[in-house]
C-alpha cells in the first residue's frame, strides 16, 4: 500500500461555548504509515484527545471542524456522512478509551458486548459470533474466557475490563487503533500488561497504533514516533529516541525535565539547579518518634484490608507508602489520620493513644490540628460553594481557634502566599481555578493550622506532570522549612523516592518491604518490589535505545 | 438457579424490612380511631336515646373499657384473622366491601398506567433524542399541562368534550351500562372477564366506560414518567459506554435501544412504582367524577359519614399495596441490573 494510512492536514477543531467559539485544535499535521506507531503526548487541554475524536467523528455536538482535512487511506473523511463513518468505525478505525470500567455497558455481559462489536460489521449466525467472541477474549488473555463470558463488567477488575475493551476494538481487524490514555487509573503492573498486550496485538495483526498519553515514559517505551502537543498545536514531532535525547522545543524540554525518573530530584523537576546543591534532607538522629502505629488491623466484612501493620515516623521525617490498588495503603492512611477506626492495634501520636479517642469526637480533640490531610482529588475535596479564602479560613477558625477576623485574614493570606497562591485568587470559587491552584489550596488548608504530621493521599495523581513538579517542590520546601512529618501515599515510585527518606511497600494489606528509600530502590529485596520497579515505563535515552 | 435463590433472598429481606413500616401503619390506623372525635360506642348504640347502661354494655363488648395496649393487641389479633370491622353505611364487613370494589380500582389504575407508559416512554425517548427541538418543547408543554390541571378538571373537561359535545363516550357513570348485564365475576377485571366469556359487545361497552377516567389519570402521571425517561436517557446517551458502542460502528438503533434505553429504564422503573402507588391512592377524585365503584370513592363516602372502619381498612390496604409494589419493583430491578444482585 502506498501513501500514509492516516494523513491529517492543518486540522482545526472548535467548540461553540457560551463564551463563543473556542479553538481546541489549531492547525495540526500528522502522518501515519500502515503499521506505524505514533504517540501523541500532551497535558490536559493540549487537544490530543480532541484530535482523535475528530478522526472517528465521535466529537460532541458542540464541536466543529472549520478548517483542515483528514485523509484515511486517501479518502477524505473530514465530513464523511454518518453511514460511511459507521462502516469505518470498528472495521477500519477503532478506539480504546480511558477508564475501562465506565467504557463498558454495565448491564450487558462482556461476551455479548464483544459479540455486538463483531455483529456491527459482519452478519453471522449467533453460534459463530459466540465462537469468534470467545476467541477474541482468549486473544486478549482473559483467563477462563468461557467462564467469564457471561460476567458483567462490575465483576471484573479495571485491567480485565480494558482487555474486553481491546477485544471489542480489534474484533473486526481494523487497520488503525487509537488508544486514548488506555492505562490511566490502572496500577503500574496492570499498565504494563495492558500496554504489552496492545503493542503485541497491533504488531501481530499489522495494525497502526496511535497512543494518546500524558506519560512520556509510556510514549517512549511503546511508540517509534512521538508528537508533542501544547494548546492545540504540535510543538515537536520526531522519532522517540531523538525527542528524549535532544528535545529541541522548550516545552518538550520542560516536559522531559518534569517527568520523574529513577535519578531525578525535586529541584530538577522544576528545572532549577540550585547554585549550591542542597544537601539531602536528613532527620536529626535525636528526633523523637511522632507516630507509632503497631499491629494495625482493619477488616471490611470478612476480608482483611490491613493485616498486622506496624510503622513509626519521627518528627520531621517523610515516610512513603507505596502499593497497588487494594494493597491497603489508603485504608492505613485513613486510620492514621483518624478518619477510620482500626479493628485492632495501637496508634500513638507523640506518646498519646489517639486510637482511643472516639472517631466522632476526634475533631474536637487537640490532636486534630496536629494531623492534617491532603486529599487525592483537588477538585472533589473542596466545597464548591466556598471561596478559596473560606476553604482555608474554616480550619483556621475551628482548629486553630482564631476568632478575630483580621487575624484569620492575616493567617490565610500568609499561608496562601507560602503555597504560591496570589491574593487575588482567594476570592474565587474552586471551579474558577486550575487543577494546580486547587491542589495548592488543599495544601494551604492543611498547613494553615500548623500541623506536625501531614498525611498526603496521592496528592498529585490527578495533576499534569509539569503541575505535579511544582506541587512536589512546594511540598518539599514546606517540609524543610516547617519541619513537618509526611506520610506520603502514592502509587508512583519515582515520586516517593524523591519525597521520602524511608519507604514502605505494601501488598494485600501487609508490608512487603521497608527501608531507606535510596537503598530500597537501588537494591530491592522483595520480588514484588522488583516487579513494581520493573513495570515503570522509562525514557532514559540509554534504555530507550536498547529497547 | 443461584439467580432464583438470590431473588428469593431479596424478597425475604425486603418483606422483613417492610414489617416495621406496616406495623407503623397499623398503629397509626388504630390511634386514628381513638383520636378522631366521637365515641364509637355512640355510633353502635340502638338510638340517640340509648342510656348510659347500654353504652357501657357496648363499650364492654367492643373492649373499649380495657386499657389502650390491650385494645391494640385485640385490634392486631382481629387484623390477623382478617377482621377489619363492620361498615355502618353498607352494613357489611369492611373486608368484603373492599374485596368487591378492589378490582374496579385496580383495573382503572393499571389500565391508566399502561396508557400513561405507552404515551410517556415514546414521548420521553423522542424528546431525549432531539433535545431542545420543537418536539421536545411540545412534550414539555403537554406534560406541564397534565400536572397543573387537577384531575377532576381534566375529567370534567373530557366528559364535556367527548360525552356532551361529541357524544363519542358513553354516560360517565360506573363501569358498565346500568342496563347491560355484568359478566360473571371471574377475575373482577371487566375487560378480562368479558373476553373470557367471549362477549365482545360487552367488552366494547366496558372499554368505553373505562377510557375517559383512564385518560384522566394517565394525563396526570404523564409528566413524571415522560420527564424521567427523557432525563435518564439523555444522561445515559452521554455516558462512556455509548461512545464505546458507537466507536465500534454499531447501528444507531442498537445503540439507542439495547445500550442506552435498557440502562435508562432503570430509574424509570423506580418512578413507575411510586407513580402506581400514588395513582391508587389519588384516584379518589377520578372515581367520584366518573361514579366509579372503586375503593377510593368507598373510603371517601365512609369518611364523610364518620364511618371509620372502612377508612382504616382503606389506609391499611393502600399501605400493603405500596409495600407489594415496591417489592415487585425491587425484584424487577434485581433482574434487570446485575450490579444489584452482586452486592
Amino acid at each position: 500500500m502506498s501513501g500514509p494510512l492516516l494523513d491529517i492536514q492543518n486540522l482545526h477543531v472548535a467548540f461553540s461555548t457560551r463564551a463563543g467559539m473556542v479553538e481546541a485544535v489549531r492547525g495540526i499535521d500528522l502522518q501515519l504509515a500502515p503499521g506505524g506507531t505514533l504517540a501523541v503526548v500532551g497535558e490536559s487541554g493540549s487537544g490530543k484527545s480532541v484530535t482523535a475524536y475528530a478522526v472517528t467523528q465521535l466529537l460532541d455536538r458542540a464541536a466543529r471542524i472549520p478548517k483542515g482535512r483528514i485523509l484515511f487511506r486517501g479518502e477524505d473523511i473530514t465530513r464523511a456522512d454518518p453511514a460511511r463513518m459507521k462502516a469505518l468505525r470498528g472495521a477500519a478505525i477503532s478506539m480504546v478509551f480511558q477508564s475501562p470500567r465506565t467504557a463498558l455497558n454495565p448491564i450487558r455481559s462482556i461476551g455479548l458486548q464483544v459479540m455486538d462489536a463483531i455483529a456491527a460489521h459482519e452478519n453471522l449466525p449467533k453460534a459463530v459470533l459466540r465462537a469468534r467472541a470467545l476467541e477474541l477474549l482468549e486473544a486478549v488473555r482473559i483467563r477462563d474466557a468461557d467462564k467469564r463470558f457471561d460476567a458483567y463488567p462490575a465483576e471484573l477488575s479495571g485491567g480485565m475490563c480494558q482487555r474486553v475493551m481491546i477485544a471489542m476494538a480489534i474484533a473486526c481487524n481494523p487497520s488503525l487503533l487509537i488508544a486514548d490514555e488506555p492505562t490511566t487509573g490502572l496500577d503500574v503492573t496492570t499498565q504494563k500488561t495492558v500496554m504489552d498486550l496492545i503493542a503485541g496485538l497491533t504488531a501481530e495483526r499489522g495494525m497502526a497504533l496511535i497512543l494518546i498519553t500524558h506519560d512520556l515514559g509510556l510514549a517512549a517505551s511503546y511508540c517509534r514516533d512521538v508528537m508533542v502537543m501544547q494548546q492545540g498545536r504540535v510543538v515537536e514531532a520526531a522519532p522517540a529516541v531523538d525527542i528524549f535525547r535532544h528535545p529541541s522545543h522548550p516545552y518538550t524540554r520542560r516536559l522531559v525535565a518534569a517527568s520523574p525518573t529513577p535519578t531525578s530530584t525535586v529541584d530538577e523537576l522544576v528545572g532549577e539547579t540550585p547554585s549550591v546543591a542542597r544537601a539531602p534532607f536528613a532527620v536529626p538522629r535525636e528526633a523523637r518518634v511522632l507516630l507509632d502505629a503497631s499491629s494495625i488491623v482493619k477488616r471490611f466484612d470478612s476480608t482483611l484490608a490491613v493485616e498486622d501493620v506496624s510503622l513509626t515516623l519521627k518528627a520531621g521525617e517523610s515516610l512513603g507508602l507505596v502499593g497497588e490498588s487494594g494493597s491497603g495503603k489508603s485504608t492505613l492512611s485513613r486510620i492514621v489520620c483518624r478518619l477510620a477506626d482500626a479493628d485492632g492495634g495501637r496508634l500513638l501520636f507523640d506518646g498519646v493513644d489517639i486510637g482511643a479517642i472516639p472517631l466522632r469526637t476526634f475533631h474536637e480533640s487537640p490532636w486534630r490540628r496536629e494531623i492534617q490531610i491532603v486529599f487525592q482529588d483537588p477538585h472533589e475535596s473542596l466545597n464548591p460553594r466556598f471561596t478559596a479564602f473560606e476553604c482555608i479560613a474554616r480550619p483556621v477558625r475551628r482548629l486553630a481557634k482564631l476568632t478575630d477576623g483580621a487575624q484569620v485574614k492575616r493567617r490565610v493570606e500568609e499561608v496562601a502566599e507560602r503555597c504560591g497562591l496570589s491574593p487575588d485568587l482567594l476570592s474565587r470559587f474552586p471551579h474558577q481555578l486550575s487543577g494546580g491552584q486547587k491542589a495548592r489550596i488543599g495544601i494551604a488548608r492543611a498547613v494553615a493550622v500548623e500541623p506536625r504530621l501531614l498525611v498526603l493521599d496521592e496528592p498529585t495523581a490527578a495533576l499534569d506532570v509539569s503541575v505535579q513538579a511544582v506541587v512536589l517542590k512546594l511540598l518539599d520546601d514546606l517540609r524543610r522549612d516547617e519541619g513537618l512529618a509526611f506520610l506520603f501515599v502514592s502509587h508512583d515510585l519515582n515520586v516517593v523516592r524523591m519525597m521520602c527518606e524511608r519507604t514502605i511497600v505494601m501488598r494485600h494489606g501487609r508490608i512487603v518491604e521497608e527501608g531507606e528509600s535510596h537503598a530500597l530502590f537501588r537494591n530491592p529485596q522483595a520480588a514484588y518490589t522488583r516487579e513494581l520497579l520493573g513495570a515503570i515505563p522509562h525514557f532514559e535515552p540509554v534504555q530507550a535505545a536498547t529497547a | 438457579m443461584s439467580a432464583l435463590l438470590n431473588i428469593g433472598r431479596r424478597v425475604g429481606k425486603h418483606l422483613l424490612a417492610s414489617l416495621p413500616a406496616l406495623f407503623g401503619v397499623v398503629l397509626f390506623t388504630f390511634l386514628l380511631m381513638r383520636v378522631l372525635p366521637g365515641d364509637p360506642a355512640a355510633f353502635f348504640a340502638s338510638g340517640p336515646n340509648a342510656g348510659q347502661a347500654e353504652m357501657a354494655q357496648i363499650r364492654e363488648t367492643m373492649g373499649l373499657d380495657r386499657p389502650i395496649p390491650e385494645q391494640f393487641v385485640r385490634y392486631v389479633g382481629d387484623l390477623a384473622r382478617g377482621n377489619l370491622g363492620q361498615s355502618m353505611t353498607t352494613g357489611q364487613p369492611v373486608i368484603a366491601d373492599l374485596a368487591e370494589r378492589m378490582p374496579a380500582s385496580l383495573e382503572l389504575t393499571l389500565f391508566a398506567l399502561v396508557l400513561a407508559l405507552a404515551l410517556a416512554l415514546p414521548l420521553g425517548i423522542l424528546a431525549a433524542l432531539r433535545p431542545n427541538s420543537l418536539l421536545d418543547h411540545g412534550v414539555r408543554f403537554v406534560c406541564t399541562l397534565g400536572v397543573c390541571v387537577p384531575t377532576f378538571v381534566t375529567g370534567l373537561l373530557l366528559i364535556y368534550v367527548f360525552y356532551y359535545l361529541l357524544g363519542l363516550a358513553p354516560d360517565p357513570t360506573g363501569r358498565v351500562d346500568i342496563f347491560a348485564a355484568p359478566p360473571p365475576g371471574i377475575t373482577g377485571f371487566l375487560l378480562i372477564d368479558f373476553l373470557l366469556v367471549g362477549d365482545l359487545a360487552g367488552w366494547k361497552a366496558a372499554f368505553g366506560q373505562l377510557i375517559l377516567p383512564a385518560c384522566t389519570m394517565a394525563l396526570f402521571v404523564l409528566a413524571p414518567l415522560a420527564r424521567m425517561t427523557r432525563a435518564s436517557l439523555l444522561s445515559v446517551l452521554g455516558s462512556d459506554f455509548i461512545r464505546t458502542a458507537r466507536s465500534v460502528g454499531m447501528s444507531d438503533w442498537r445503540v439507542v435501544v439495547v445500550y442506552a434505553l435498557r440502562n435508562a429504564l432503570l430509574p424509570v422503573l423506580t418512578i413507575i412504582g411510586i407513580v402506581f402507588s400514588t395513582m391508587l391512592g389519588a384516584n379518589v377524585l377520578v372515581e367520584k367524577v366518573f361514579s366509579w365503584p372503586g375503593i377510593g370513592s368507598y373510603a371517601l363516602d365512609a369518611l364523610l359519614a364518620s364511618d371509620y372502619a372502612p377508612v382504616q381498612g382503606f389506609v391499611l390496604l393502600i399501605a400493603v399495596i405500596f409495600v407489594m409494589v415496591n417489592l415487585i419493583i425491587d425484584v424487577l430491578y434485581g433482574i434487570v441490573d446485575p450490579r444489584i444482585s452482586l452486592q
